[in-house]
């Protein structure tokens, strides 16, 4: 169980592909303008990582080494692709509002790191796993991001949500303030960026402090001042 | 005895970081009163919001680093970084435009590279052109020049525009913004640009908007001479080197009077490139910033011409009226592949071997 356990933190905190590898920051900085379209992006990586960890762990004894990056690509272009079809069949407005980028999930370099540095060596349990970790780390990240730029942005939450979840989500659509003059660079790609700064910053602080509570304070010794002044 | 050993160099800078940018603001001056002229006292407000916010958030700022925040206040720095995008804002934009922009511009640009002399880009242009992505319509809601407006902005109706929207008669900025015909009339870029895409010819511009009735249009050729003057004075002063501002006049006088010599109908004349928007301004006040622009001389002479055909550039071809604030940035970010590529040679290195 405990391998379980470490998978988990290193997905979701000490080794998290948005935030500590910086992989798959394509996606991650164009479509999280919404908490919508961030959630339906990062809902769709995950699973595709989280097939193709899979699939790649099982033929792993069978792939040779030389062409295996290539057989990789094949096998996370094909989950792509069920995705994709899955997405134009049930939730077609979210794949318009995603457009390009869930295609584009196949160069997403998280899935091939994945790919290559853990379902190619370890067995399917863990790498299935470990799928699930990568990619909720990843989607937190990206709902993260699009909650902030969409507050900023726009002020409101949520806004969209029946695209990605039904009818009935339409009553978690929040505004949070009317926004008579939006700050419009939260929404455009430079704002994405400036706001992940601040996030990866958020992330090594509390990392910093966390280091700096785990060293206990050596203990320090009183004595007691036995002569007069 | 003691020898005292000074290291080298041995040669001393005349004047401190506080020091230069006093010389800065000082020499504004005539800028600020022909801006308080032309459109009215609103900039001596937001001169004051830009002090007030950017020295509070700069004093946040460093206190979150550890650092002193009296040494940090005390090189003025942000004190020009406030005057000039102050000055660079249309005069009665809402009070939380250059609030905005000032925090941005101290907190993002300046202090989370490593404060003074560390930024990459120059902090007022990247606050600038925050706000002008952010809010187009605050950031070109440009006041009329006071020989075009029916009411003089005086310093109580300036204060009730930019904190509530409107005067204490009851204008919005927009009706401010009429002239005596109602229609509401653009900056001399703003026309010419909008008239060039409608496929009107410059002198057919020029004769049926009113803001052209002098060089460089009414109010804005006369403010440009005063940033003109109060840079001449720099330059005297060694403030800073000629280089940068001849190479951001003539990267745009250049190209622009090859077009007007070619196709007079179809472009923007000198005169105007020359004398309006923030010409010189920039190339004065804005593109010598000594942190985030080349350092050698011929570097500067570089980083100057690429700034000024970029305005060129993107006064004749781009998406905005005025372009300095982006070429400026653009050319932040040219500085390192400029500087690498007119190093100085060391003396006794180089030469033919």
């Amino acid at each position: 169980m405990n391998e379980y356990k470490e998978l988990t933190w290193q997905g979701l905190w000490e080794n998290n592909p948005a935030l500590v590898q910086l992989l798959g920051l394509c996606p991650l900085l164009a479509v999280t303008s919404t908490v919508t379209n961030a959630l339906g992006l990062g809902l769709a990586t995950l699973l595709v990582l989280v097939g193709s960890n899979v699939t790649v762990s099982l033929v792993r004894d069978y792939v040779p080494k030389e062409i295996r990056i290539p057989i990789f690509v094949m096998v996370i272009a094909t989950f792509v692709t069920m995705i994709q079809l899955l997405l134009k069949a049930y939730l077609f407005s979210l794949d318009q509002a995603l457009g390009i980028f869930i295609p584009l999930i196949v160069t997403n370099c998280a899935i091939i790191g994945r790919a290559e540095a853990y379902a190619s060596k370890n067995p399917w349990r863990q790498s299935a796993f470990d799928g699930v970790m990568m990619g909720l780390g990843f989607t937190l990240v990206l709902v993260l991001l699009g909650a902030i730029r969409e507050v900023l942005g726009n002020g409101t939450l949520f806004s969209g949500a029946e695209l990605l979840l039904g009818d009935w989500a339409q009553s978690l659509s929040l505004t949070l303030f009317a926004v008579e003059h939006p700050l419009l660079v939260a929404i455009l790609p430079p704002g994405a960026f400036i706001v992940m700064g601040f996030i990866i910053a958020a992330k090594n602080k509390i990392d910093a402090v966390r280091q700096a509570r785990a060293v206990k304070p050596e203990k320090t010794v009183t004595r007691a001042r036995v002569t007069a002044q | 005895m003691t020898f005292k050993l000074a290291a080298s160099p041995h040669t001393h800078q005349k004047r401190s970081t506080q020091q230069v940018m006093r010389w800065v603001y000082l020499c504004m001056i005539p800028g600020i009163i022909l801006h308080h002229y032309f459109f009215g006292a609103g900039v001596w407000l937001q001169m004051l919001l830009a002090l007030i916010v950017g020295l509070s958030a700069e004093a946040i700022a460093v206190k979150l680093r550890g650092r002193s925040i009296r040494t940090v206040w005390r090189d003025h720095t942000t004190v020009v970084t406030a005057l000039l995008l102050a000055v660079s804002i249309p005069s009665l934009a809402p009070w939380w435009v250059i609030s905005i922009g000032m925090i941005f511009a101290i907190v993002v640009v300046k202090q989370v590279y490593g404060g003074v002399g560390q930024n990459l880009f120059n902090p007022a242009m990247a606050g600038y052109v925050v706000l002008l992505i952010s809010f187009p319509v605050q950031m070109s809601s440009w006041p009329l020049a006071t020989e075009l407006a029916q009411q003089r902005v005086d310093l109580s109706t300036a204060a009730s525009l930019i904190f509530s929207g409107y005067t204490p008669a009851g204008y919005s900025l927009e009706q401010l913004r009429m002239g005596v015909d109602g229609l509401t009339m653009a900056t001399p870029l703003d026309a010419l640009r909008n008239g060039l895409t409608a496929q009107f010819t410059t002198p057919e511009i020029f004769a049926s908007q009113a803001i052209f009735g002098a060089v460089g249009g009414i109010g804005w050729g006369w403010l440009n001479l005063a940033w003109l003057a109060g840079g001449l004075i720099l330059v005297q002063q060694r403030i800073i080197s000629w280089h940068i501002p001849v190479g951001v006049l003539l990267g745009l006088a250049v190209p622009a009077a090859i077009f007007q010599l070619f196709n007079p109908d179809t472009s923007i004349p000198v005169s105007i490139h020359l004398l309006s928007g923030a010409t010189m301004l920039g190339a004065f006040f804005i593109a010598t910033d000594p942190v985030s622009a080349a350092t050698s001389n011929r570097g500067r002479l570089w980083f100057g011409l690429l700034i000024g055909v970029l305005v060129f550039i993107i006064r004749s071809f781009g998406g905005y009226p005025d372009g300095m604030a982006f070429a400026v940035l653009l050319a932040n970010m040219c500085v390192p592949i400029i500087d690498k590529y007119t190093q100085p040679i060391a003396y006794g290195h180089g030469g033919k071997s």
